[in-house]
């Protein structure tokens, strides 16, 4: 099992601000061990971001994104002490949950 | 739609009718709920382009990628992209000489704003383009990032 996400949701104005930092190796499958073998990619495929039932973020995600991935946005409707949520699959069907409660601005 | 369907059952037996609408991409397998394999295979603009559904872009001063001009370490480049297109849809990272172009493509709700931060990977030097779809149409941006040490090698 995957180490937890590190979110942060803030209010910054009438807006939720998430950070959030994901523990993946995110292996391109590119890259070679010391015997010359391929290290099979391992890579995030999904993510969602809700906020109350309802997705705020979507994202499809290549082998490209850097190791312990980092994502950044801004959305409207969210209040401080509500949830935020973010779920992600990786492309070996592994998932994680995690959720962050809102802090006032 | 109907009758493309009616086609489909009159072609044959149940698991062809599956392999094709798995081929023409109607049916995705389920290990690959949301991901668009085709646009992450593509190699060139156009192609990713047009694997995530546009017939072409328009590049906008509207796209913004907000990105280092040197990046010291292509292995965590920060790449941000913010839209003042009305109607944003979709913001989508590509990184042209990469072996993977397409780096992320995000799906913007209706109340979230037009505007995403991440890292990507850089295995050189090379174009970035951010894509944005915007009430349906296509519209991009291009920076060019220097990358002193590549992010995908050993």
């Amino acid at each position: 099992m995957a180490d937890p996400m590190r979110i942060r949701a803030n209010m910054t104005g009438d807006k939720v601000e998430v950070k959030a930092l994901m523990a993946h190796e995110m292996e391109t499958g590119q890259r070679k061990d010391a015997k010359g073998n391929v290290i099979p990619a391992h890579f995030i495929q999904n993510v969602t971001v809700t906020h109350n039932g309802k997705t705020v973020l979507s994202a499809q995600w290549g082998p490209s994104i850097s190791k312990n991935p980092f994502l950044h946005f801004r959305f409207k409707g969210g209040k401080a002490g509500e949830k935020v949520t973010i779920t992600w699959t990786d492309n070996k069907g592994e998932k994680r949950t995690d959720e962050a409660t809102i802090a006032g601005g | 739609m109907d009758a493309t369907r009616r086609e489909l059952l009159k072609a044959g037996s149940g698991a062809s009718i599956l392999a094709l609408a798995v081929a023409a991409g109607w049916i995705k397998p389920a290990h690959a709920a949301d991901w668009n394999k085709a646009a992450f295979d593509s190699k060139a603009f156009a192609d990713t382009v047009k694997a995530l559904g546009g017939g072409g872009s328009t590049e906008s001063a509207q796209v913004r990628i907000n990105a280092p001009d040197i990046a010291e370490n292509g292995a965590v480049v920060p790449i941000s992209v913010e839209s003042g297109l009305p109607r944003t849809q979709t913001i989508a990272i590509m990184v042209e000489k990469n072996p993977t172009m397409l780096s992320a493509s995000f799906d913007i709700p209706e109340n979230t704003d037009a505007f995403v931060t991440t890292r990507v990977k850089m295995a050189e030097t090379s174009k970035v383009y951010a894509l944005v779809k915007a009430d349906g149409k296509y519209f991009h941006a291009v920076k060019e990032i220097k990358v002193t040490i590549g992010g995908c090698g050993g």
